[in-house]
């Protein structure tokens, strides 16, 4: 039966991420925009509550750790089922309407545990189990070719020897291990292409240099460099073997799980937008009323009901892309078309909440002006707006790599 | 001509033929508007000097041929007036997020995919022409149901529970057939979907046998005015009290099939609020004129002038206290939604395969990045109309507040829905402006979405 309302069993959860978003977040989140660099130690007791609450089994999947896709097959006939991936969205779109970059700052809750989960075997997502982990793909000459990688994976005895540098690490310098791309052999393209985890301090592994940033800045962005960087050969995640038809498939299944976590980051940023410029729309005397034609409104009314309806379609293709993967179904195209939405709709939203707000939109004296900082990260990691939209155009017309390039 | 107005301003070429109040012709232009009035005067023609072909019958393809609205059949008058009708219970989803349609609903969607694929899609050119859904479509519509998918099973249609998702499924398909002939097919049922929904049980005893019946009427609701910035919830069609009933004044517009239907439900100002009439087509006052517009023009879409219609007392439908109408107007907006929907996805298994085949510097032009992104985001879009849509059946059906949902769906396919119209031509070029390809039909049907305010409902 057609439902597009939030899971009944998931809105204690998205109401409980929401009050830890407002009374834990956005107390600091000007504090981090500033600090530059400094770790937010107010995320360690949070960090240790979700954990609590996840071992508790209150929290399902309520965090990016939590893509793992279900291998047990269901019965069939019982219906669509609401799981884990819908639950992370839910719950990251609200920490995020709190603050996108201590979201990112989370201990356990990087996109490489994504990665750990959606590619792992049964025994390495046990062994990495509560590890925080970092996600290093692009080098300083490789963006969205990430087939194009330089980095080096050469096996050694029982032992993976690792060379290459690696930038835009989220969390590269906090967190307990990197999740790296390198391939094993650079002739035989994007199959040869393997992630390795790579413990902190693993000699050979070293932090170069931390960005700094338009925004996110409560999040670190590492420069790291291999060299002859050892690893065990078990650290190699999923299989050894270079499968030369399944190709590039492997590695970027990761990104059908985070594509939608990073839509939700933009739809929770472009919501805390959204409810404080209504709000100062209404102190102003603008009232939103969803029945008159919005020309008949002021201009001001009008900008706001086509950001919504954009807010809401964007939010709308993030739930369908996370409920396809708890229902088992391939969601590579409905996952990239929610982040190209959610990305650029972010970008619109922040930006046009600003203008709406003026000068006190612009000044750092509200947070409008962060998140349109925030936002635009959103629209350029995981895959930029435009990696998305020719994503979804080979799909949609059925053209491969080389003919749609 | 307006003979009240002084010869200076009869001779101020404003107000006409498009041209804003602030024209004024200089003594060339005055030269140019003499020659025009003698080509156009019909003293040629008493001369003999051009062929008389004037046709004289109501014609639904040119603007202003007015007529009576039609003799409608008897309504035999029966039940209670004080008495509520029948209504169907709000369906009861449980409480999980979910995309696909029940088994009843995709068994509808299944078979009127075929009726649009096989029956509706191949008339679409002709009905756009002449501005008329052929009868074989109409009949067709009929064996499907689509009159009665929102009559209670009660009072022999076949909803069981609300149907507004059902409702908005059937419309996508249909559209994506053809608009126009969607909107013809559709306005009958949105009639008898508000009769299910607010009718009392006279009115439901008194009208709905003809709906479930072999000889289904025409019949429009009409909600719509022509006036510049029209708020469909403040029509300046009134209502007036009178001793045993109503007297209403008026002019509507996008009156689907106006010439041929026997029952209306108008929307009028009654003592501040927009309320619901029921009119039946032999009421003295009424009269249609043609008013076919760039697009949806299988509907037939007429004027509906009302001067000093006088209506019995028990004409309202639904509450007088603009409740009832605002629904009206929401699940009306919900099934334009539904038809945008419908035809933007003709317009994306269009220029599918057409960007594919068609070569330009040696090869397709998909295999471009400009190309291929429009059909992206064709694709991005549509897929997002049609979520806030469902999103807004599913609350409406399940007996929530919908308000925000619907104009929020309304919102986006009136954008992104004509976005995909003009996106549409764009990719076929030249060969997108000819009517050899359907894309500019689409493309003039597409600019009805979030103009239309009634004719559908779901």
């Amino acid at each position: 039966m057609i439902n597009l309302d939030d899971p009944k069993k998931f809105r204690p959860l998205r109401d409980q991420a929401h009050q830890v978003a407002m009374n834990m977040l956005r107390p600091i989140s000007r504090k981090y925009d500033k600090a530059e660099h400094a770790y937010p130690t107010e995320l360690d007791m949070l960090a240790a509550m979700i954990d609590g609450l996840s071992e508790s089994g209150a929290a399902e999947g309520a965090g990016a750790a939590g893509v793992r896709r279900d291998e047990t097959p269901e019965e069939k006939g019982a219906g669509a089922k609401n799981g884990a991936n819908l639950a992370s969205v839910m719950s990251i779109a609200e920490m995020c309407w709190g603050d996108v970059g201590l979201l990112l700052s989370m201990p356990r809750q990087g996109l490489g545990n994504s990665a750990i989960a959606s590619v792992a075997d049964d025994e390495q997502a046990k062994r990495f189990e509560g590890v925080w982990a970092g996600m290093a793909i692009t080098e300083p000459g490789t963006g969205s070719d990430s087939a194009n990688i330089s980095t080096t994976a050469v096996l050694d005895g029982d032992e993976y020897v690792i060379n290459g540098e690696k930038i835009y690490v989220t969390s590269g310098d906090r967190a307990d291990a990197i999740v790296v791309w390198a391939t094993l052999d650079r002739d035989l393209g994007r199959a040869a292409i393997k992630s390795f985890v790579v413990p902190k301090g693993t000699p050979g592994m070293r932090v170069d240099r931390l960005e700094h940033k338009l925004g996110i800045k409560a999040s670190d962005t590492a420069t790291i460099i291999f060299e002859d960087c050892r690893v065990p050969k078990e650290n190699l995640l999923g299989s050894p073997d270079v499968d030369v038809k399944q190709g590039f498939a492997g590695a970027m299944a990761t990104f059908d799980n985070t594509r939608p976590l990073v839509a939700a980051m933009a739809i929770g940023c472009a919501k805390a937008s959204l409810d404080l410029t209504r709000d100062l729309l209404e102190q102003a005397g603008v009232v939103i009323d969803y029945d008159r034609p919005a020309l008949t409104q002021s201009a001001a009314a009008a900008k706001f009901l086509q950001m919504e309806a954009d807010w809401e379609a964007a939010r709308l293709l993030t739930l369908q892309a996370a409920w396809m993967a708890d229902n088992r179904e391939p969601n590579s195209l409905e996952a990239s078309m929610a982040k190209a939405k959610a990305g650029r709709v972010g970008s619109d939203i922040t930006l046009s909440c600003v203008e709406l707000a003026g000068t006190l939109g612009y000044s750092e004296t509200e947070l409008l002006e962060k998140w349109s900082r925030d936002s635009k990260i959103l629209d350029i990691f995981e895959g930029t707006q435009q990696i998305q939209q020719l994503i979804v155009a080979r799909r949609v017309l059925g053209l491969s790599s080389a003919e749609l390039k | 001509m307006d003979l009240t107005k002084s010869l200076p301003a009869r001779l101020r070429p404003g107000g006409r033929h498009g041209l804003a109040g602030t024209e004024v012709r200089d003594p060339i232009g005055y030269a140019v508007a003499a020659l025009g009035k003698l080509a156009q005067s019909d003293l040629l023609d008493r001369v003999g000097l051009r062929k008389q072909a004037e046709q004289a019958v109501y014609t639904a393809t040119r603007t202003g041929f007015q007529a009576a609205t039609r003799a409608n059949r008897a309504f035999t008058r029966s039940g209670s007036r004080q008495q509520p009708g029948v209504r169907v219970p709000a369906t009861a989803p449980r409480g999980v997020f979910d995309l696909t349609p029940g088994e009843d609903e995709q068994m509808l969607v299944d078979v009127v995919t075929e009726f649009a694929d096989e029956v509706v899609r191949p008339a679409a050119t002709e009905a756009d022409e002449t501005c008329a859904a052929p009868e074989p479509v109409l009949k067709a519509s009929l064996e499907i149901g689509l009159p009665i998918l929102g009559v209670p099973e009660a009072l022999g249609g076949i909803s069981e529970e609300r149907s507004a998702v059902a409702g908005t499924l059937v419309a996508e398909a249909l559209a994506r057939g053809d608009m126009g002939l969607a909107v013809a097919a559709l306005a009958p049922g949105a009639v008898a979907t508000a009769l299910g929904l607010w009718g009392t049980e006279a009115q439901q005893q008194t009208y709905l046998p003809a709906f479930t019946g072999d000889e289904v009427p025409a019949a429009a609701l009409a909600l719509s005015e022509p006036a510049v910035l029209f708020d469909a919830l403040t029509p300046s069609t009134t209502a007036r009290r009178t001793a045993d009933g109503f007297v209403l004044d008026g002019l509507k517009s996008a009156v689907v099939r106006g010439a041929e239907a026997e029952l209306f439900v108008v929307g009028a100002e009654l003592d501040g609020n927009p309320v619901l009439f029921l009119v039946e087509s032999s009421t003295p006052g009424l009269s249609v004129e043609s008013d076919p517009g760039m697009g949806v023009r299988a509907a037939s879409m007429a004027r509906l002038r009302l001067e000093g219609v006088t209506l019995p007392a028990d004409a309202v439908l639904g509450e007088t206290d603009g409740s009832t109408y605002a629904e009206c107007v929401r699940l009306s907006r919900l099934a334009w939604c539904a038809l945008a929907v419908g035809t933007g996805q003709a317009v994306l298994d269009y220029v599918t395969p057409y960007v594919k085949e068609r070569e330009a510097f040696g090869e397709p032009v998909a295999h471009r990045q400009s190309v291929a992104f429009m059909v992206a985001d064709i694709a991005i879009e549509l897929q997002a109309m049609r979520l806030l849509t469902y999103k807004a059946a599913g609350r409406a059906a399940a007996g929530k507040d919908f308000s925000r949902e619907v104009a929020l769906a309304r919102r986006l396919c009136a954008e992104k829905g004509m976005r995909i119209g003009l996106d549409g031509v764009q990719l076929l070029g030249g060969h997108g402006f000819v009517k050899e390809h359907p894309v500019e039909r689409w493309y003039r049907d597409l600019r009805a979405v979030g103009v239309m305010e009634g004719a559908v409902l779901v």
